[in-house]
């Protein structure tokens, strides 16, 4: 019973232990490449003023992971409100189904950042682009797992459907979209997820502002240390975003609240 | 009873079709008349087509030829006045017992009751199937008794005139089976429905139906015997046990099914 409470905390800490060891061993061998203790003192530094602005280029931390985070959110929203309805289309529609899948299946595979000059050369703004990128990032997961969400719903269900009579509008709420929330869910964590990869290599390539730029920049500037932490910056928040995603999910999943 | 029939299939057939011009007769020139108030078993061995009958009868499928009449008026397409009682009670498991049956009531009979008329409308069928305790419950959190008798509520609270069910109760256990025919038998004698009940029990047959209807096998399945069971009611299954009638009925429910039409591997 004691290794039960013990284990989540002195493992990861042993662990660290020989992390930070090895880190100060490739430190050595490196010239220049920051020690532990000189990204512990800088990562104080850079949070203990995180909102400065003075100017394109050089903005706090704090503004570098906001502006992020507002492009996934605004690319995320539009494919949720594109993707939704287009999923609830293609899993209730065979002919839409027909339509659609062969433009899915190759856009699918299409790095997200190909499209990054197309944007660029549309949009001519660097804001705009970095949400169309995050857009067709997002899309396709959530247009997959809600057409899936929608063709897992039971025979039995739309059989009672039928012989209620339901109206189209009412099978959609009523029956299809209980069933299908929990598959639409599951799409937006993936694609939030895989949003919040993209947006650090968007920002690399669009410049201006953002966690992408921050650390592309201080590559430039020669600032080894802040690259290290605006990876474990990066991966604090994906790993926040993921757990509320997480949370909300499960929050709207019927089958988690003890009703299997 | 009135001499014309409440519910008549008449000269039915149900083809599939396989693909690649091939066909798959299920049901050949099926003629049956029900009468109002009747209660009705079908049996079978499995691929004779019983469930296809009650699917054309429900509209959930479409007959190819031949009509049936529920009131002088075709059946074209489902509709409340034929409910449905499905094998696994197709409750939706995000709605309560209560929300079950209250979405049905509100969809069929919303414009006419009021919202304190559809909270007594949905209680009295909950307690009609004694389930009052449990009707904030959600699917996943009561038994299969339980959940088939919600659905039992739920089909006869839109005050249906037909009442069909599809094997009922096949998936529960034979204590729970015995119970749930009780309720069904009381149910009825209450309310006067019109049951359509498809089984492959032949007790089940025997003690529920004043009619059983025997089908042959498939393909081209269509009705081999009807066996009227003059049986008085309210019946009792211990007390039928020695019945003459009831084992006669037993009997030739026995007879059709392992000798005349007999069937290997089911």
């Amino acid at each position: 019973m004691v290794s039960k409470y013990v284990n989540p905390v002195l493992l990861p800490l042993l662990l660290l232990g020989v992390i930070i060891a090895l880190w100060s061993y490739i430190a050595v061998l490196i010239p220049g490449f920051p020690t532990p203790g000189e990204v512990w003192s800088e990562l104080l530094v850079v949070l203990s003023d995180p909102i400065y602005d003075n100017g394109a280029g050089d903005q706090g931390i704090a503004l570098q992971l906001g502006n992020s985070l507002a492009r996934v959110f605004g690319g995320f929203a539009l494919a949720i409100a594109v993707g939704v309805p287009a999923g609830l289309l293609i899993g209730m529609s065979k002919n839409a189904y027909a339509a659609m899948n062969p433009y899915i299946q190759i856009l699918k595979p299409v790095s997200p950042l190909a499209w990054l000059p197309l944007a660029l050369f549309v949009f001519k703004e660097v804001n705009t682009t970095a949400i169309f990128v995050i857009f067709v990032t997002s899309i396709w997961p959530i247009i997959i797992n809600t057409a899936l969400g929608v063709r897992s719903v039971s025979e039995d269900y739309l059989n009672v459907a039928k012989v209620l009579q339901l109206s189209p509008f009412e099978r959609v709420f009523q029956i299809i979209l209980p069933v299908a929330v929990p598959f639409i869910f599951t799409g937006m964590r993936l694609s939030l997820g895989i949003a919040w990869l993209v947006i650090v290599a968007a920002e690399m390539l669009t410049g201006g502002v953002g966690i992408g730029f921050w650390i592309w920049d201080e590559y430039n500037n020669l600032n080894y240390s802040h690259i290290i932490i605006g990876i474990i910056l990066i991966g604090v928040i994906g790993y926040i975003l993921d757990a509320l995603m997480g949370l909300i999910a499960d929050f709207f999943d019927y089958r988690k609240r003890g009703r299997v | 009873m009135s001499a014309k029939p409440f519910l008549k299939i008449d000269h039915v057939d149900k083809i599939f079709p396989l693909g690649g011009g091939k066909e798959y007769v299920a049901l050949r020139d099926v003629q049956l008349d029900i009468r109002q108030n009747e209660i009705v078993s079908i049996i079978g061995h499995s691929g004779c087509g019983k469930s296809t009958i009650l699917n054309l009868i429900a509209g959930l499928d479409s007959i190819t030829n031949g009509t049936i009449l529920l009131e002088d008026k075709h059946i074209l397409a489902p509709g409340p006045e034929r409910a449905v009682v499905f094998q696994n009670h197709s409750l939706l498991p995000w709605l309560s017992a209560y929300q079950n049956i209250e979405m049905a009531v509100k969809k069929v009979l919303g414009e006419e009751l009021s919202n304190s008329e559809i909270r007594d409308h949905v209680m009295k069928y909950i307690q009609m199937v004694n389930l009052d305790h449990a009707k904030d419950k959600y699917p996943g959190e009561i038994s299969g008794g339980m959940k088939q008798r919600v659905g039992i509520a739920r089909a006869l609270s839109i005050q249906p005139k037909v009442l069909l069910m599809d094997e009922p109760f096949g998936a529960l256990d034979s204590l729970t089976r015995a119970n749930l025919q009780d309720h069904l038998m009381r149910i009825q004698m209450q309310t006067g429905n019109t049951v359509i009940i498809i089984t492959h029990d032949v007790d089940e047959a025997v003690l529920l139906s004043d009619r059983v209807i025997m089908m042959t096998n498939g393909p081209e399945a269509t009705i081999g015997e009807i066996l009227e069971v003059n049986l008085p009611r309210p019946r009792n299954r211990l007390e039928l046990q020695h019945n003459p009638e009831y084992l006669r009925c037993r009997e030739a429910i026995i007879e059709f099914l392992y000798s005349k039409f007999a069937k290997e591997d089911e």
